[in-house]
């Protein structure tokens, strides 16, 4: 295994570790404060995408594109919660589940409607794009690393907002117990909105960064919203800071799994066997993480204190 | 005494019984393999329903043990053994073995960790049978010959081939039945109702949940084999998370926890989309979109209609 190989993957590695922080932690939140599932966050994440897309496109700048793109999803967020999920806050985890999941199909739906079923493309601004010499003579995509660079500054902000401020207060006082936090007199209804339409922006966030390096297509936020459920199950429900150390860990497994286990394999059993078992195993191993980390931890590796 | 609502369930099967010559007169084939089709997704929504509407189970992956039947049959079919009695059995042996395996793990906890959990297993699953090259991969694989059970019945005639999903769908129906109104039924219903409470009178959970999940997973192993004969396709769509969604939705819209719901809501459900999709009555921007209404038809069943379709037959479900 040579060491620039190696390197990249690391970098790879902790570019999508960033990204599923990103959806992880307004998915946790909302999960954690609001005790609501919502599948539709992956919605969310392709609504991110396409308006920065179609932003950039329209106007020709990517600072705009990024900023109409991300306050275009804040407002989708915002809107989703005062009209659909609001009324779900108090039912059972079933009905949740089952109403945002109707949700993704009307968002697909209207996404395909607006600009097609076949994927768009989504170009790469000019700055960002190229190649820096890292050290060892890794040649590194610049847009990946300024990913990296956003996901670990957003994860600071974060850390900054939830432990530092009275927001932050307020947010980790309702995860803990939202009942008291309501009868000590906060308007529990706007902090749920905030909160949502935070993680919605997070989500938007993820997903416009993403249109670049992926494919920009209806449905394309659920292959990430699974993933994005293993990293919260596996940090624990509700708190952010297992979101980030699971994110990383999933996406340092993730990106490892698909470069090295068919190599590693194939020195122990045959090379034909090893390029079929290779992919099927390296698929498969953020879940099999999952299955370990719960059957040693059924609450996650750092999970939220309170009730 | 016999009851109302016993007497509507019992209405819908005569119905039922009487699709292929109603058919057959009118010359609509179309409709028996619409209704077969429906049968089957009820036999698997039957299944959920043991979990989820009994148990209090919330599966959001239910769709694996669909899968796991359906490539029991396909693999074994791929391989040159299509004998029907062994690709069933395998189906429904694999399928509780695995729900066995998954069951494990996930009875253990419950609420969110328990949907995502299941959910989780089943895009495994998914992801196994995408990546599995030799059976088709994500293009899924051609089932050549059906379940042969040589001088009983034959699969390729649609009218003994409905009968026989009939059959077992009454079967099944009459299984839960049983089995819900058992004292491992009414465990189980205590479970879901209060834990801590029967844990007080000196129950387990455990064991009573997992037993209940592996033998739902059986069950809807048999349901994927009769898919893949339905279908004559072999995919790894039937695994699809989305699968498992509309099975929950079935389960959900034909009202929890009752013995006709999931036969209704398995109807409903795919009748709609079909009418959505097909029909010429609708204008053109809703076949083509059908999906967008759909979900907001699931959105607003889920906000207004609580007590789901079997809520709206004569009488009180004695099991509510």
């Amino acid at each position: 295994m040579n060491l620039v190989l190696f390197l990249e993957q690391t970098l790879n590695g902790l570019q999508l570790g960033v990204m599923l922080f990103l959806m992880a932690a307004g998915l946790t939140l909302v999960f954690g404060i609001m005790n609501l599932v919502n599948l539709a966050h992956g919605s969310l994440y392709m609504v991110g995408a396409y308006l920065a897309t179609y932003f950039y496109q329209a106007t020709g700048s990517f600072a705009l594109g990024v900023l109409l793109g991300l306050s275009g999803t804040l407002v989708v967020g915002i809107v989703v919660e005062l009209v659909a999920l609001r009324t779900l806050y108090e039912r059972d985890h079933l009905d949740q589940v089952l109403a945002t999941f109707g949700l993704i199909l009307f968002f697909n739906e209207l996404i395909a409607i607006l600009w097609g079923r076949s994927a768009i493309f989504a170009t790469m601004p000019p700055e960002l794009s190229g190649h820096v010499e890292l050290i060892g003579g890794l040649r590194y995509p610049l847009y990946r690393l300024a990913i990296i660079v956003v996901g670990l500054a957003v994860a600071c902000l974060l850390w900054y907002v939830v432990g530092r401020t009275r927001l932050g207060m307020l947010i980790r006082a309702g995860a803990s117990n939202r009942t008291m936090v309501a009868a000590l007199g906060v308007n529990i209804r706007l902090l749920y909105t905030v909160v949502f339409g935070f993680g919605a922006a997070l989500a938007g966030l993820a997903g416009l960064m993403a249109g670049p390096i992926h494919v920009v297509q209806p449905g394309m936020g659920e292959l990430v919203l699974i993933d994005v459920f293993v990293v919260i199950v596996i940090g624990g429900i509700g708190s952010i800071r297992g979101a980030f150390a699971a994110a990383l860990i999933v996406g340092m497994v993730d990106t490892m799994g698909r470069a090295f286990l068919k190599p590693m394999l194939a020195l122990v059993i045959s090379p034909v066997a090893a390029d079929t078992a290779g992919p099927a195993l390296a698929s498969m191993l953020i879940y099999l993480l999952m299955a370990a980390v719960l059957a040693v931890r059924p609450e996650g590796l750092f999970p939220s204190r309170g009730s | 005494m016999i009851r109302p609502r016993t007497w509507m369930l019992v209405a819908i099967m005569l119905l039922l019984a009487a699709v292929p010559p109603i058919a057959a007169l009118f010359a609509q084939p179309f409709y028996l393999d619409l209704l077969r089709r429906v049968m089957i997704f009820a036999i698997a929504a039957v299944s959920l329903n043991l979990i989820l509407g009994y148990g209090g189970m919330v599966s959001f992956g239910h769709a694996a043990y669909l899968g796991i039947g359906a490539y029991a049959v396909g693999v074994l079919a791929y391989h040159g053994i299509d004998n029907g009695w062994l690709q069933w059995a395998v189906a429904i042996g694999a399928s509780a073995l695995v729900a066995a395996a998954i069951g494990s793990i996930s009875v253990r906890t419950s609420g969110i960790y328990f949907i995502m959990i299941t959910l989780a297993f089943t895009q495994m699953l998914y992801y196994l049978g995408i990546s599995i090259e030799e059976y088709g991969g994500d293009d899924g694989m051609r089932l050549g010959v059906r379940s042969q059970f040589t001088g009983l019945i034959d699969l390729n005639d649609p009218t003994a081939f409905y009968y026989l999903v009939f059959a077992i769908l009454v079967l099944f129906l009459y299984l839960t039945h049983r089995l819900v109104n058992s004292r491992f039924g009414l465990v189980l219903q205590a479970v879901r109702s209060n834990e801590a409470r029967t844990r007080a009178i000196g129950f387990s959970p455990y064991p009573y949940r997992l037993a209940a999940f592996v033998i739902s997973g059986a069950m809807c192993g048999l349901a994927g084999a009769l898919l893949v004969n339905q279908t004559a396709y072999l995919t790894p769509e039937f695994m699809n998370w989305t699968r498992s969604g509309e099975l929950m939705f079935m389960v959900i819209l034909g009202g929890i926890a009752t013995t006709a719901g999931p036969l209704l809501g398995a109807a409903a459900l795919l009748l709609l989309e079909d009418v959505l999709q097909g029909s010429s009555l609708l204008p053109k921007w809703v076949n083509d979109h059908w999906q967008l209404y759909l979900g907001v038809i699931l959105i607003l069943v889920v906000l207004f209609a609580r007590r789901g379709l079997a809520g709206l037959l004569p009488g009180r479900e004695r099991n509510d």
